[in-house]
């Protein structure tokens, strides 16, 4: 800026480089990342050098059916993408474009799938289109077929789940991405001479691809991590994560080490090639527009159709909902061959609440969500607190935006997103398996300490981006403002920093503790008789054909999800 | 001006990189005073006042005030009241609450919130939320909040650039009203001269990290120590050259001339009426002069019109070295 000061400047004998009282601030800094680090690269590498051990790399490359289901995993979570887009986007620009009776709470409606943790979703799905589920049964009755009249099996299976459960995110994604679009964008296009369609190619679309990029980049991970449709509906179609987990029961832990890093290897490439596509988002650079105009649909007839549809579809999406609940009324042994359950009783619930043991799984669930989400959000804290401030005024002072250690810490606490559940379960169960305190390693397996362990790391990302985004939104003068009162350090976090982050706290939070609570990739890599979660429960249950109970857990887990993500969504 | 100084700032320097310094600066402020830090964005007029808070350490130099040595307590224990720009209220508190803020301590938080709003004319609004008021309201808030604690100190950085232009002139006249009610020592950091002007007692003027003249407004305007402050404070007509030595200028000189210190005159420096714009008790007009320099003139709304030849003479020059600024 001034280069006539320069030199003098530089022999000036108060400069230091480095003082000494940023000892005091780099310290607290190095000590989180090597504790990130530890909990979260650590179990990587440990899987690495495992799998880089003996012949296991050999047996991989020899055996077609590893390439099968590498291969089953990359195309299952490309047509996921389409699947899902083509359900999501297109909805969302209906929503968004015409106006008809309910559309408001259809909207919001349409965001179900969400709700539902994907293991409760995919047995949901089970009990209402699998082979003895409500809709082959009824179909068997209405034709008086003697057996039923499709398997819910294989790929198919497993992408009409996905295509469920994850066309939300197209959804959401583009209805923001809309909302954030200037009207005065389209009626410049329309100005300028172009239709419906040449306003939708040319101006709309091109304009969102930035939140179809983002969508599409979370159904590709989401879906090659996917472990719960693979896993019951999968049958001797195997996708990695499945094919993973077979090999570790099969004993062949070496094996499933290479596995796990070859499926680690794919999400990384793939998160690599659709960050590359998401681009730079031009709508934050427009600031806000005026929402576009929505067309209300005039004549009657055509408006009474797509309210119908609109229902319609609303019902088709809450139909695994409600099988849950329906089922979780049916009692032990008495529906057979019937269409529809002959009885109906609370008997299920009422078991779970009078017997202590049923009841566990809940509690063990509870606690290790809570305990999990907690320390999470401590880390999340930490990590937004030493590195996630903006500088005040926007002037410089440190090298760089943030400091030292504020890109390995940010990365760190992103990585556990960018790699599937199964991934870190089997990366943990390695790294804690052999007792060597000297390597930071510890015997964890078969402790009840572990499962919560993989929930915490799971959750890193969750929390981390929350609180990250929620300090960067931060200013800085009201911080300073409360130091230049009198408040001290403690002070400040509790009387204003706390509370001002509480609605980033409460979001990160609540989608934190609905992950640990339904989670079943990680969970059945590592859990312990004594810290079973629901899920797992869940899966017995269905074993022993006891299909009442696990939807009763179900639901639970769907209600307790949905009260908590509705929590964490007030303001 | 003799300063007894109440807030001593010696030498301080505060380096963000090779290439931007602010520093070495030295001010004295006398207790009850009001000096304005005035200088185009950059020139590091916020971090003298974020020195002085506490919020940034200096490299070098020492503050003191009220002669104990602050520079390396931290912001909370400084007593330094401060008015941010953009006034940090607490959006989670109410009025009431972010002027008891730095009451902690006090032995009835209430009342003296009370009487700090009174002083500020907000009686009747401490169960507000920030978001519910005006931008002067909310500027007032601020103010009674950083007084709250009777801090030995009233920092404010840029008070006024979030309000209305036509609220500013008045805000600017309350708030010196409240300033010198309570008596107390202030700095505020601004970029515009006329409220450096209107409220400042004195006013130091920043350039490139450095003070380049602290004096009282008129010391500025009409003996300016430097070219920067003399072409950065009012209205200047820069001149080199042969315009320069035609209007009593040397060689190697840069005159400065206001241009109220320039007259149509019968005989002098020759040059053509380009512009006229009239202002009503005046009329600033653009003189070219032969050499191809323009020369902004006030005078008489009659004095000339457009396309007139006119001669030019001055009566005051500010005279620099080339090459200085």
């Amino acid at each position: 800026m001034n280069s006539r000061l320069r030199p003098a400047d530089r022999a000036a004998p108060g400069y230091r480089p480095m003082p000494s009282r940023d000892v005091s601030r780099i310290l607290p800094r190095l000590g989180l990342t090597l504790l990130l680090a530890w909990l979260v690269l650590y179990p990587i590498l440990v899987a690495v050098a495992d799998a880089a051990r003996g012949d296991a790399l050999g047996t991989f490359v020899s055996r077609t059916g590893e390439w099968a289901a590498l291969w089953a995993s990359i195309w299952v979570s490309l047509a996921s993408v389409v699947l899902a887009a083509a359900i999501g986007v297109p909805l969302a620009l209906l929503f968004d474009w015409l106006d008809f009776p309910g559309r408001k709470t259809l909207g919001s409606l349409v965001a179900l799938p969400a709700v539902l943790p994907p293991f409760v979703g995919v047995i949901a799905f089970l009990f209402l289109y699998g082979e003895s589920g409500f809709v082959a049964r009824a179909v068997q009755a209405v034709f008086g077929l003697n057996q039923a009249p499709w398997r819910l099996q294989g790929a198919g299976a497993i992408l009409l789940v996905h295509a469920y459960s994850m066309y939300v995110y197209f959804y959401l994604f583009t209805r923001a991405g809309l909302a954030k679009l200037d009207a005065s964008l389209i009626e410049a296009a329309q100005a300028l001479g172009a239709g419906r369609w040449q306003v939708l190619f040319r101006v709309t679309l091109p304009l969102l691809r930035p939140a179809l990029a983002g969508a599409a980049l979370l159904v590709f991970m989401t879906a090659l991590g996917s472990f719960s449709a693979p896993y019951v509906f999968g049958g001797g179609f195997r996708v990695m994560t499945t094919q993973i987990v077979a090999t570790k029961l099969n004993g062949e832990l070496p094996l499933a080490m290479v596995e796990t890093v070859a499926l680690a290897l794919v999400a990384v490439v793939g998160l690599a090639v659709l960050r590359r596509t998401e681009g730079d988002d031009p709508l934050t650079a427009l600031g806000k527009g005026t929402a576009p105009r929505r067309r209300a649909i005039r004549r009657p007839g055509v408006r009474g159709l797509a309210t119908a549809a609109g229902w319609l579809l609303a019902a088709l999406l809450l139909l695994p909902h409600l099988t849950l609940a329906l089922v979780s009324l049916v009692p032990y042994g008495s529906w057979t061959t019937e269409a529809v359950p002959p009885v109906l009783s609370l008997v299920n619930y009422e078991r779970l609440f009078d017997e202590p043991e049923r009841l566990r799984p809940l509690v063990n669930s509870l606690w290790m969500a809570a305990v999990s989400t907690l320390a999470a959000l401590v880390l999340a804290l930490a990590a937004g607190a030493l590195v996630g401030r903006r500088r005040p005024g926007g002037r410089g002072g440190w090298p760089g935006r943030g400091g030292p250690f504020r890109g390995p810490i940010e990365a760190l606490v992103a990585l556990p997103w960018a790699l599937p559940g199964t991934v870190f379960a089997i990366a943990l169960a390695a790294t804690f398996s052999v007792s060597s305190p000297l390597t930071l390693r510890w015997i964890l397996v078969g402790t009840v300490i572990l499962l919560p362990l993989a929930y915490l790391v799971r959750n890193l990302p969750i929390t981390g981006r929350a609180v990250l985004a929620g300090y960067r939104q931060l200013d800085p003068a009201f911080e300073e403002a409360a130091a230049s009162l009198g408040a001290g350090r403690w002070a400040t976090f509790r009387r204003v920093t706390l509370p001002l982050l509480r609605p980033a706290l409460a979001a990160g939070a609540s989608l934190a503790f609905v992950t640990a609570l339904g989670d079943f990739v990680t969970s059945i890599v590592l859990y312990t008789y004594d810290n079973r979660p629901i899920s797992i429960e869940i899966m017995s249950s269905l074993r022993v054909s006891e299909l009442g109970v696990a939807a009763a857990f179900g639901v639970i887990l769907m209600v307790v999800s949905a009260v908590v993500l509705g929590l964490g969504a007030r303001r | 001006m003799t300063v007894t100084g109440f807030v001593t700032i010696d030498g301080v320097r505060k380096r963000w990189s090779p290439a931007v310094t602010v520093g070495p600066v030295s001010l004295e402020i006398a207790r009850g005073e009001i000096v304005a830090l005035l200088g185009p964005s950059g020139s590091g007029k916020t971090t003298v006042l974020r020195l002085l808070a506490g919020f940034e350490t200096p490299d070098a130099g020492r503050i003191a005030i009220a002669d104990e040595d602050v520079t390396a307590l931290p912001p909370a224990r400084r007593r330094c009241g401060m008015v941010f720009q953009h006034y940090a209220l607490f959006p989670h508190l109410d009025v009431g609450e972010n002027v008891a803020f730095g009451l902690r301590g006090h032995a009835d938080p209430g009342r003296k919130a009370g009487e700090v709003l009174k002083l500020v004319d907000l009686t009747g609004f401490e169960r507000r939320k920030p978001h519910e008021l005006s931008g002067g309201q909310q500027q007032r808030v601020a103010l009674a909040r950083a007084l709250a604690p009777e801090p030995r100190v009233l920092l404010l950085d840029e008070p006024l650039s979030n309000l209305d232009p036509s609220l500013r002139e008045r805000t600017r006249r309350e708030l010196r009203a409240v300033i010198k009610r309570v008596g107390i020592t202030t700095v505020f950091v601004t970029h515009e001269q006329e409220e450096a002007f209107d409220l400042g007692d004195r006013v130091g003027v920043l350039n490139r990290g450095r003070l380049e003249q602290v004096g009282t407004p008129d010391d500025l305007y009409e003996r300016p120590a430097s070219l920067f402050v003399a072409t950065f404070v009012g209205r200047a007509n820069v001149l080199q050259g042969a315009t320069a030595r035609a209007l009593g200028g040397s060689d190697g000189q840069v005159l400065v001339i206001r241009p109220e210190q320039l007259r149509f005159t019968d005989g002098g420096l020759p040059g053509l009426v380009r512009e006229r714009r009239y202002t009503g008790a005046a009329a600033y007009y653009q003189v070219e002069t032969e050499g191809g320099d323009r020369l902004e003139v006030v005078a008489d709304p009659g004095a000339a019109r457009v396309g007139d030849r006119v001669y030019v003479a001055a009566l005051r020059v500010l005279a620099f070295r080339e090459g200085r600024e």
